[in-house]
């Protein structure tokens, strides 16, 4: 049987946004599938060595805001901090992105470092964007090593032939 | 049923039993078993829904004190 393919675009770059495409990437490729990832626009930095992906409530109107310690109540509560204060106190994305990070490793979620090197170690092949790398001031040594540099329609000439085709 | 080998997902959330296990089978023959333990409710699925699509065969599944077991026998 001729093996699956799964062609993923990653074009954002928030901490929220940085988790599907690692994660369906390593799922796919656990699954015996042949996975691309195409990294372009604010999606590029995740191809960076160090991961300096934020969370920003401002960006997400629907984003719960909840604690990840204290008791199962106090857990529990949505935060009603309105758009009008999270977006001018100082550091609050940089406390959203802390508390979501602590959440996620309560949960056993792997870090976004850990699930790129797991899609390195499978296979997944992660392509940066050559057209937004010149636009925005990439070169190739920014990145891990093992990514690879590809423009739009080598992508699609892969994409073309993939089962399942995302846009995270 | 008895086992080659063993891999302890207790306390991991998906993707990482699903990833953790295919990098631990890919280690074994094919035809051995492979005992997962997990405990994260989305694997109950995701176990077997790997399995199936990678061509291995899904032996046993069961669940006791909160945490789930899977015996995976290793396809071709």
């Amino acid at each position: 049987m001729a093996k699956k393919k799964m062609a993923i675009i990653a074009a954002q770059g928030s901490l929220d946004w940085a988790y599907p495409p690692f994660i369906l990437a390593s799922t796919a490729a656990a699954m015996d599938m042949e996975v691309k990832i195409f990294f372009t626009f604010y999606g590029l930095p995740l191809l960076k060595p160090k991961i300096k992906a934020k969370v920003t409530p401002a960006a997400n109107p629907a984003m719960p805001m909840k604690m990840p310690f204290g008791p199962k109540a106090f857990q529990a509560i949505d935060w009603p901090i309105p758009h009008a204060v999270s977006g001018v106190i100082p550091g609050f994305d940089s406390m959203a992105t802390s508390l979501m990070k602590k959440q996620f490793k309560n949960k056993g979620v792997a870090t976004v470092t850990e699930l790129r090197e797991m899609c390195l170690a499978l296979g997944v092949e992660l392509i940066a964007c050559q057209m937004t790398m010149d636009v925005f001031g990439f070169e190739e040594n920014d990145f891990v090593e093992g990514v690879s540099f590809a423009g739009a329609a080598a992508f699609l000439d892969f994409a073309a032939e993939a089962d399942i085709q995302l846009m995270c | 049923m008895s086992h080659n080998d063993e891999i302890d997902c207790s306390g991991m959330s998906c993707p990482l039993p699903v990833v953790k296990s295919k990098m631990k089978i890919d280690t074994m023959n094919p035809g051995e078993v492979l005992k997962i333990i997990t405990t994260d409710p989305g694997s109950c699925k995701d176990i077997p829904a790997w399995a199936n699509r990678v061509g291995h065969e899904m032996i046993e599944e069961a669940e006791e004190n909160g945490k789930y077991y899977f015996l995976v026998k290793r396809g071709e």
